[in-house]
Parts: structure tokens; C-alpha cells; sequence
């Protein structure tokens, strides 16, 4: 069944309202959210364990436990933090919230701030998102000059400070731990956990870090209830989702609808279709760049949804679906990939400072087919020891892509070998 | 910054943030709590890379230590951590072309080609006249619009080869450009109309994607 546009929770995604207050209020942003404070803490974070809300940022970690995490009375301050830093591959949803709906997310942030206890918040937006970071001020200060947020947020007796920082280029701080290091004025890299944030995180305050879409979302789900929330998807995978289509489609868009949506009815509904055809389909990144690709039988029956997509070897991961078609270097497409995790290493650890680069170097020779045969199996070896050795998942990320390549295209990957031998042979 | 090939150029002695930019590092200080000084180290180096006309001096290190109480080495490793902070002279015009998996099979390779060709220099150069600096960068988070430019501080999508020459050669000449799109798509919907949120769609005066619940094209 399609999502139908009553439920839709982004109303103004492609922007063709103004992103400011008074269009946002018009569109049911700041309704009652007094109200919604006026419930408390307990009601907020059951609500959105009702909700199934899995985090939109990639890991799918269910919000309202990872809020109860946070401690009661710490006598510390805590912290809300946003993670705006949008950098992987194939994604582009948070960028539509940040520019055309930040007023959900200014809200978003209040409410969840009040759920864990903070009465201070900081989105972290990536510095490339420069207008972006303009959209969310210029919301910021309207809602502290509606009493919206600030000293006695809503007239609800919470204080709520939010504010903006914005990153300077450095995929990594999108790791949550990463992007607090920045945020103290340090280098991104990542932290060793334990401690995790919700113990200490920022400044060594208890902490949850939440994507932006996850954040944006809680002020609808909590109006509109949990069970809602959790009308859409199949068990265990609830909610709508924001889903980018990307590649080789006749209508690269973003979209919302359901999660749990058929792979093959989202390309075909929503963007247009495979360029030449459903035919012409070779594989499909599924959920942004470190998600296995899927090849096209994969592709016919597979859902759109957290555990769906497990099953078939991949992840849901941000939902930025990368389409390939039959004229793609699958090869060279992967990789580019393996340049961009090589390029973003924050370098603190050796598996993932040095395998990077050697996988990258190592997917060039296989482009070229200049390389062995037994190649492809140390290749794999090397992305196997790369896996669960590092101090965050950068490593991992890096070698699922390759694994997934060899998983599914390892003939093409051999042709090249035997076709490069025979050419060099005399 | 990485990719960019640096000419020998001359460090200026001193460096002062303006009085304008004064008073905006008292406000940005006022963020963060009052024992974490080093948090503004970010914003500060953007301030003094604006400042500075797009990069940022050794000079400007040592004062934003100084402002900060941070040691000159926590200061330059920021610095040399991200990759937006040009610590070397750069052109009038940034040009940062995504060149990741979704924009490389949209056609970046295209996109920088015909720059390359257009201006007369290559990735990590800087053209003759000083004007326009080229990269090339991993994924800017706006995939369904590939490809795609950041020139300064503005993304330029839906980009094809002679495009990007007409919007370089408006640049060069000081004629208005169109930020955003270059085939008036309003931000990530299909540029045939939407498949969804009918509703707004009418009240915005903008058509369906005439298949929009019939499944799509085969």
C-alpha cells in the first residue's frame, strides 16, 4: 500500500513554501507543543518507543531506548546534539529539512532536549552547507523571538538554548563521537567507547547525538501518537521515511513514503523508472555509499526497510538509493568508493589508515585488470581484517562495498584479469 | 587543502580580525560555555579565512590562539584537519566539483573536463589571471541533482558540459547566475513534477509527474 499524502510528515520538502515561521506554524509545526511538554518526560521517550522509530542516520538504533539511556540526575548539564553533517554518498535527505523545513527540526530539537533532560542543544551542520546553515539560523532566531525556544521554551517552564556550528569538510564527523571532538574545538576522530556520549559525551556531559531526520520527525509523531508512527512498515521497521533516488533513473528526486516499500516499486513510482527500462538495471547501492550493492535479481523483490535488506547482505543505512544501469564500470563505480573512504580516514587507526589506501590502490590494478586472480581473494582477506578492528565502523565501511562486489560481481572482476593477461601475454 | 598546487606566496606578518568581526567573535563565543573557549576555534578560522579573501594566514593561527588560549599547535591541526580551511592563497572562485560514485555516473567527469578545457587549467591549478581555483572533492550531499559544483559558498546542480562553461563564462564577466539548479528543478523533486504531496503541488501551481500513480514508466 502507498503512503498516502496525509501522512506524509514533510510537507514542504521540495521547498515550495517559505521555510520560515509563520509558513511553518500554517503547515502545523509548533502546535501545542506546551502541551506535548506539559506530558512529560516518561510520556515522550514511551511514545517514541511506541513509535518504532529507528535513527534515520544509518545505524537504525531505536530512538526512545537510545533516550532512556540518558541518566536522570546526573547534576551534570546534558546535551541534545543534531548531526547535520550529511556526507554520505547517495544522500541528500537532511539537506531538504535543514533549507525548507528547519522549523521542524528547531521544535524537533526542543522536545527531545526536554525528553533527555538538556537544556542546551547544537546542530552540526557540515560547512559545505553553507545556505543551509543560513536556513536553520535564520529558524533558530525566530523561534527565540517567539518565545519559542530560550528561557521558559513555549511558556512550558523548560529552558532550551539551541544553536548552530558548522563543520569545515570532514566526513568523519559524521561519527557521533567525531563530531563531539569537533564540536570541543578539537580534530574529528573519533573517540574509544566506553564511555559512551549518553555517560559522557560533550564537554564530558551525558549526551545523545541524533540525524536530523530522526529529530525532525518527533514533533509529528508525538502530535499525531506512536501508534501512527507505527502503522507504516512491516514489524520491526516502522515509520515514513525520506528515501533519495539517485543515478541511473529518468527522475532523480527525493522522496517520502513507507518504509518497507518494494526496491523495485520506490525507482519505478517515484523516480521514473530505470533509464531504458527495469531491463536495463545492473545493481543498486541501496542505503548510501557503505551498503553492499544489490545486483538486479536481488533488486526485483527486496524491501526497502532495516531488516530487509540485512537479510539480503546489505542495510537500509541512509536510504540513498544509487541506481546503476547496464552501461556502468560496476567496478570503477565501486572504486570511486574506495577513494572516498581512502580520502576520509581521520588516520588515528592503522587498519583503516593503511587499508584504506591499499584497498583503493588494489581496486585500481582490478578497473584495469592488472592484477591475479588469487588477488581478489587477498583483497578480500585484507577487507576482512579491516572489519571490527578499528576504533569506529570507517574501516568497516570501507570494505563492505568491496565485499559486496565480489559477492555479486567476482566473474566481471575475473574477466578483466584473464582479458588483461591476454593482452599482455606477448 | 589537499589538491591544491601551492605557487611560493607570502605570509603576511601580522594578522587582526576587524572590528566588524570582533564583535561576531563575542557572539559566537557566547555559545559555548565560558570554560570551553577552544569550540569557537572552527567558526574563527572560517571568520579569518573570509576575512582574508579565502584562506587563512599563520598569522591569523596566532591571534585565534591567542583569543582562544589554545596553543598554536591545537590550532593548526585544526586547521590542517578540514578540508575547507585553505591555508594557501586560493582564486576569487572556488570551484569544488563532486566527482563521488552518484556525480561520476551522472558525468562529473564531463563537468570537469569542460571546465578544465574552458579555463585552461587543471584540477589543483589555478588559471593564469588568479580567478578561478579548482578541486575536486568527495560527495557534497546533493546527489539527485548530480552533477554538481560548489563555487564559494553556492552549489550549482543538474549540471551538463556546456552549462558549466555558460556558468563559468558569466562568472568571468560579472553576469548574474542561477544558484541551485541549472534546469529549474526546485530542490530535489523530479524535474518532470512531483509524485507526491498533491496537495501543496496544487496550491503551488506545479503539475504532477503526469504518470504520478499509475506506476511509473516501465
Amino acid at each position: 500500500m502507498l503512503l498516502q499524502d496525509k501522512d506524509r510528515i514533510f510537507t514542504n520538502l521540495y521547498g515550495w513554501e517559505d521555510a520560515g515561521l509563520k509558513a511553518a506554524q500554517k503547515r502545523g509545526d509548533w502546535n501545542g507543543t506546551k502541551k506535548l511538554i506539559g506530558k512529560g518526560r516518561d510520556w515522550i521517550i514511551e511514545e517514541m518507543k511506541k513509535s518504532g522509530m529507528r535513527g534515520r542516520g544509518g545505524a537504525g538504533f531505536p530512538t526512545g531506548l537510545k533516550w532512556s539511556f540518558m541518566p536522570k540526575d546526573s547534576g551534570k548539564p546534558h546535551y541534545i546534539v543534531i548531526n547535520a553533517d550529511e556526507s554520505e554518498p547517495g544522500t541528500c535527505k537532511d539537506r531538504d529539512i535543514l533549507r525548507f523545513e528547519p522549523h521542524k527540526l528547531v521544535e524537533g530539537a526542543l522536545l527531545s532536549g526536554f525528553a533527555i533532560g538538556a537544556n542546551a542543544g547544537y546542530i552540526y551542520i557540515r560547512g559545505e552547507f553553507y545556505n543551509e546553515a543560513v536556513a536553520v539560523q535564520k529558524a533558530i532566531d525566530e523561534a527565540y523571538d517567539a518565545g519559542m525556544i530560550g528561557k521558559n521554551a513555549c511558556k512550558s517552564g523548560w529552558d532550551f538554548e539551541l544553536y548552530l556550528h558548522r563543520g569545515a569538510g570532514a566526513y568523519i564527523c559524521g561519527e557521533e563521537s567525531a563530531l563531539l571532538n569537533s564540536l570541543e574545538g578539537k580534530k574529528g576522530m573519533p573517540r574509544n567507547k566506553p564511555p559512551f556520549p549518553a555517560m559522557a559525551g560533550l564537554y564530558s556531559c551525558p549526551t545523545t547525538v541524533n540525524n536530523v531526520e530522526t529529530i525532525a520527525a518527533v514533533p509529528e509523531i508525538l502530535r499525531r501518537g506512536g501508534s501512527w508512527f507505527a502503522s507504516f512498515g512491516n514489524e520491526n521497521n516502522h515509520g515514513t521515511k525520506l528515501f533519495c533516488i539517485s543515478g541511473h533513473v529518468n527522475r532523480p528526486c527525493n522522496v517520502e513514503d513507507a518504509l518497507s516499500i518494494p526496491l523495485k516499486e520506490l525507482i519505478e513510482k517515484h523516480a521514473g523508472g530505470v533509464r531504458g527500462g527495469w531491463d536495463n538495471l545492473l545493481a543498486v547501492i541501496p542505503g548510501g555509499s557503505s551498503t553492499p550493492l544489490l545486483p538486479k535479481s536481488v533488486c526485483e523483490t527486496v524491501l526497502m526497510d532495516f531488516d530487509s535488506l540485512r537479510a539480503a547482505q546489505s542495510s537500509l543505512g541512509t536510504a540513498g538509493v544509487i541506481v546503476m544501469d547496464k552501461s556502468t564500470d560496476i567496478v570503477q563505480a565501486i572504486c570511486r568508493l574506495s577513494q572516498f573512504y581512502w580520502h576520509e580516514s581521520c588516520g588515528q587507526c592503522t587498519p583503516c589508515r593503511e587499508g584504506t589506501g591499499w584497498v583503493w590502490r588494489m581496486m585500481q590494478q582490478m578497473v584495469r585488470g592488472e592484477a591475479a586472480i588469487e588477488d581478489i581473494d587477498m583483497l578480500l582477506d585484507v577487507c576482512g581484517q579491516m572489519e571490527g578492528n578499528s576504533i569506529c565502523a570507517h574501516a568497516d565501511a570501507a570494505a563492505w562495498p568491496v565485499q559486496g562486489l565480489m559477492r555479486h560481481f567476482r566473474d566481471e572482476v575475473e574477466r578483466r584479469i584473464l582479458e588483461y593477461r591476454k593482452k599482455h601475454a606477448a | 587543502m589537499g589538491g591544491v598546487r601551492v605557487k611560493k606566496f607570502e605570509q603576511p606578518k601580522n594578522f587582526k580580525f576587524s572590528k566588524e568581526n570582533l564583535g561576531k567573535i563575542d557572539a559566537v563565543l557566547k555559545k559555548y560555555p565560558s570554560n570551553q573557549k577552544q569550540s569557537a576555534v572552527m567558526p574563527l578560522l572560517d571568520m579569518a579565512q573570509r576575512q582574508q579573501g579565502g584562506w587563512i594566514p599563520e598569522a591569523a593561527m596566532e591571534e585565534i590562539a591567542r583569543i582562544l588560549d589554545m596553543s598554536r599547535l591545537k590550532v593548526f591541526e585544526v586547521a590542517t584537519f578540514y578540508t575547507m580551511y585553505n591555508l594557501a592563497p586560493v582564486g576569487g572562485y572556488l570551484l569544488q566539483f563532486c566527482t563521488t560514485t552518484p556525480c561520476w555516473l551522472c558525468g562529473s567527469g564531463d563537468i570537469v573536463k569542460a571546465a578544465e578545457d574552458h579555463l585552461g587549467a587543471k584540477i589543483g591549478e589555478t588559471t593564469k589571471d588568479g580567478k578561478f581555483t579548482l578541486v575536486e572533492v568527495e560527495c557534497l550531499g546533493a546527489c539527485v541533482n548530480a552533477p554538481m559544483v560548489q563555487i564559494n559558498d553556492d552549489y550549482y546542480e543538474d549540471l551538463t558540459p556546456e552549462t558549466m562553461v555558460a556558468l563559468l563564462k558569466n562568472l568571468k564577466t560579472g553576469k548574474k547566475v542561477t544558484i541551485g539548479s541549472q534546469t529549474g528543478r526546485m530542490g530535489s523533486c523530479a524535474q518532470e513534477g512531483p509524485t507526491s504531496l498533491a496537495e501543496q503541488a496544487k496550491k503551488a501551481k506545479i503539475a504532477m509527474a503526469e504518470d504520478s500513480g499509475k506506476g511509473g514508466k516501465a
